[in-house]
């Protein structure tokens, strides 16, 4: 189990996230929404260590993280946008990660057709195109086999065939037992997808439970009317 | 360590593709050949060489250096999501661009000066030449490192790492002798000396002329002059000074690092 | 049979020399020899006759002041050592036509009303010092109005610390045709001394490492300088007050400090100073006060300043010599200039020679704002090869404002000569 406890950041005067708390359950899909600067991507980084809270503590099994690093060994993690070095090949890129994680450079024949990357791993990232920039991070966050998988608008510039698959790809995740944290504009897909809503509003959860008490409490059938309502509440 | 060897063996990889270090290394082979070759008096061509390094060195690294931390933010976010540390990262990342600019700057020398035949017959100017040089990169890259991670926006850190280099190169200088005239009724050389010091182009000005321009400084009879130039004083200290401003902007750069939000 | 005939070879030569030593050579030999009848010089000069020959053997000699009156040939064999006991002078010569070879003389002793040296030849008009060896005397070779006296071949040395203590190696005043050559001469005040001497040559000697200058005359006319070295010597060379010096193929290294000089040269006139070499000389020349001198063929390399030419100098000609790398070329102290500079080769000319002709088209100005800006402020010194200085000096040399403007070569050599 992940678990944020009391974490605070400020970029400058901006406080980014205020006192989040909250968990993400194992075996579950928890999403986090919010509108544009409610600090959704700024817990994800938070949680890779990639920003640093001004307080607070991370925990994973109760065990606290924040300052190490061994603990993303568990962890796939698929940006918002995705850049890689732009001098190395599509195989190489992901040679250097699994070298990096300490693994045998080896690739995952069925993942990479199911995403359909399988074309492009003799091109060189400079040519590759953003949509199949996100193939390959999409890649990189699933073939460690991490107990948590972390995906930042992961279907953004996926097509359609990809992103369904994708999503198919996601559901036998959660299946097996594994950690799945989501951000994304798209209302349909996180119903589709989600067990667990976190609603950020100014950094500040104002909602986090299941999908089902979310859209029961508020009565409303579509979780996007929901979410509107919730912010037009909060405004007043 | 293990892990600091692979990442500077990705950017190696990385920079061995890109073309402006070869460039960059042709240049000086070219230069050095040129000047070795062509100059009938090795003397002239290394004093020559050095004034060019003392110049070019310090501009590179820097614009290199900041352009270098830019165009890696991506790559930087990549690798922290993996299980590694930011020491680790930073180190790797710093030594895999330095590595090839020393490298290539390193071998072209060599190379140069061994084509035009002149490299056993004047090893001694030519190991001072190579060590400037490769201090000159390691201080700069490591100030640019510091402005890369600091100063988010592209523009204004490469605007800031050519003014600094300005400010080194020349102003300084500039400064420095308006001081020394200003004051010259008082007893200002060892103010003039240490000035000296603070920059590191002069610093390694001052490392060059103490092997090449020493007849001539021995020709000032102030006694702190004569200690630092006429012992091995002037070296030992600048060269620990080479060292020291080697060390503060990588250690200031590093700090910056492992605070930095990415 | 061959060992046989080397014998007989052997023993006629040997009876031929025996005759030719007795028969046609005036004098006979007296053997000086401590385990023999005779054992002291003293007392072999005491019985010997004018043009005999004395041999001394090995052995350490002790006796105060030795004088020679009378014309006397003087040999050591194995290396006789003439000891002055730190008190006195060693051999004080009064007659012509002594001729001294393969002694050592140790410990003349200091003495600054008579300056006490190893050998002195006073008032004399022939004679000789060769192949001897000079250890720790306060002067070496002392010659006072003598003329006609050959020095060559002499190992010379003091471990003087203070110049005040300390005499010259090889001390000439009020001579005449006076031959030096091929001698050493280390750690003495000056190496060689001429004062009033007239006609001396001076050739291929070695002065290094001397508490003043290696060489130093002064009132000193008509001598001539070949093919001698002067290394680190801790104020070079110095030259003064003389006419008609002939200065050539010597080579003046390694003199650093302020007050140090490859070669000073005050109040010279008419001379020749030609191939020699500068190198690594604080200032390879300094000249004040000479007129109508020649510096021809000569080569500066990687001296602090090549020339340094006081404005007091007229009609001075520099001309095919060869300036490399030193941190400044020339330079004075006056925009006025009364020298001419013409065909050098400027190692940091870097003009063009469009027309091939061999010389650059733009005239090379060889004094640099830089070296005006540190003889007024010394500390500027650190900022030697700056970009910024640079900058200044290229700005100066095309307008100048502060440097003597008709101090130029119009004809730059392209090539070394």
């Amino acid at each position: 189990m992940l678990k944020l406890d009391d974490i605070s950041k400020k970029f400058g005067k901006i406080t980014v996230l205020n006192k989040i708390t909250t968990d993400f359950e194992k075996g579950r899909i928890t999403s986090i929404v919010g509108p544009n600067g409610s600090g959704k991507t700024t817990i994800i980084k938070t949680i890779l260590g990639l920003v640093k809270p001004d307080s607070g503590q991370i925990l994973i099994n109760n065990q606290q993280i924040n300052g190490s690093h061994q603990y993303r060994q568990n962890i796939g993690y698929m940006p918002q946008l995705s850049n890689f070095p732009e001098n190395l090949k599509v195989y190489e890129v992901i040679n250097m990660v699994s070298d990096l994680r300490g693994l045998k450079p080896q690739i995952d024949e069925k993942l990479l057709n199911s995403i359909k990357l399988n074309a492009e791993l003799n091109k060189g990232i400079k040519t590759l195109s953003g949509g199949n920039k996100q193939k390959l991070s999409a890649y990189l966050a699933l073939v460690f086999n991490p107990s948590f998988i972390i995906l930042d608008e992961p279907t953004a510039g996926l097509d359609p065939v990809v992103s369904c698959s994708f999503k198919k790809r996601i559901l036998k995740e959660r299946e097996s037992g594994k950690t799945i944290i989501l951000t994304s504009h798209i209302m349909s897909e996180i119903e589709e997808l989600s067990d667990n809503i976190i609603f950020l509003l100014e950094g500040r959860i104002v909602y986090s439970g299941s999908l089902e008490f979310l859209l029961a409490s508020s009565g409303e059938d579509s979780l996007e009317v929901a979410v509107a309502n919730m912010m037009d509440r909060s405004e007043e | 360590m293990k892990l600091i060897s692979k990442l500077i063996k990705f950017e190696l990889q990385n920079s061995i593709r890109s073309k402006w270090i070869i460039v960059y290394s042709l240049i000086f082979f070219v230069l050095t050949f040129l000047l070795f070759s062509f100059e009938t008096d090795s003397a002239k061509a290394s004093l020559t060489l050095t004034n060019l390094i003392l110049i070019v060195i310090p501009l590179v690294s820097i614009i290199f250096g900041v352009m270098f931390v830019y165009n890696s933010i991506e790559y930087v976010q990549l690798v922290l999501c993996q299980p590694i540390d930011r020491k680790s990262l930073f180190i790797g990342l710093y030594l895999g661009n330095t590595f090839p600019l020393i490298f290539g700057f390193v071998l072209s020398i060599i190379l140069g000066t061994l084509f035009s035949g002149i490299l056993l017959s004047s090893l001694k100017p030519i190991l001072i030449t190579l060590l400037i040089g490769i201090f000159l990169t390691l201080i700069f890259t490591a100030i640019s490192f510091w402005i890369g991670f600091r100063i988010i926006d592209k523009a204004k850190g490469l605007g800031t790492a050519i003014i600094l280099w300005f400010s080194f190169a020349v102003l300084y200088d500039g400064i420095l002798l308006l001081i020394i005239y200003s004051f010259r009724e008082y007893p200002i050389e060892n103010f003039a000396l240490a000035a000296c010091l603070i920059n590191p182009i002069d610093l390694a000005r001052v490392f060059f002329i103490l092997d090449f321009n020493i007849a001539a400084l021995m020709g000032y009879t102030g006694a702190v002059f004569n200690k630092f130039f006429g012992s091995s004083l002037g070296i030992i200290v600048s060269f620990s000074m080479l060292v020291v401003w080697f060390i503060i902007p990588f250690l200031f750069g590093m700090r910056r690092f492992l605070k930095k939000d990415f | 049979m061959k060992n046989n005939f080397h014998h007989i070879l052997t023993k006629t030569v040997t009876f031929l020399v025996f005759i030719g030593l007795s028969e046609f050579n005036f004098g006979s030999t007296i053997i000086i020899d401590a385990k023999e009848k005779i054992k002291s010089i003293s007392e072999g000069i005491f019985l010997a006759k004018s043009y005999d020959t004395l041999i001394i053997k090995r052995g350490i000699y002790k006796e105060g002041n030795i004088k020679i009156d009378k014309p006397l040939t003087i040999k050591g064999i194995d290396n006789p050592i003439l000891d002055g006991d730190s008190q006195f002078e060693i051999l004080t010569i009064s007659s012509e036509e002594v001729h001294i070879s393969g002694l050592t003389f140790h410990n003349a002793g200091v003495n600054y009303l008579k300056e006490n040296a190893a050998v002195r030849f006073e008032n004399v008009n022939s004679g000789s010092v060769a192949h001897s060896t000079f250890i720790n005397n306060f002067f070496g070779i002392y010659l006072a109005k003598a003329n006609n006296i050959k020095v060559i071949n002499n190992f010379i040395r003091a471990n003087g610390s203070k110049e005040a203590s300390s005499g010259n190696g090889i001390h000439m005043w009020n001579c005449r045709d006076i031959e030096v050559s091929n001698n050493y001469i280390q750690g003495h005040r000056d190496g060689i001394y001429l004062e009033f001497v007239k006609q001396a040559k001076i050739n291929n000697n070695h002065g290094e490492n001397n508490l003043r200058y290696g060489l130093h005359f002064m009132f000193s006319d008509s001598c001539t300088y070949i093919s001698n070295n002067f290394i680190s010597n801790s104020a070079g060379v110095a030259v003064m007050y003389s006419h008609n010096v002939v200065m050539t193929q010597n080579r003046f290294a390694d003199n650093w400090g302020a007050a140090a000089y490859g070669l000073l040269l005050k109040d010279i006139t008419n001379s020749q100073i030609t191939k020699n070499q500068f190198i690594r000389n604080t200032s390879g020349i300094y000249i004040e006060g000479c007129n109508r001198s020649r510096f021809e063929n000569n080569l500066f390399e990687k001296n602090g300043w090549a020339i340094k030419l006081m404005a007091n100098s007229f009609d001075n000609l520099f001309t095919s010599n060869s300036f490399i790398a030193s941190s400044f070329d020339v330079a004075t102290n006056s925009r006025q200039n009364f020298n001419t500079f013409s065909k050098n080769f400027w190692s940091m000319y870097e003009g063009y020679d469009l027309d091939k002709d061999g010389f650059g088209d733009v005239p090379y100005r060889p004094v640099k704002l830089f070296s005006l800006m540190i003889e007024q402020n010394k500390p500027t010194l650190v900022l030697l090869n700056s970009l910024f200085i640079k900058l200044l000096n290229i700005a100066e040399s095309v307008f100048p404002v502060l440097t003597p403007e008709t101090l130029l070569d119009a004809f730059p050599l392209m090539r070394e000569t």
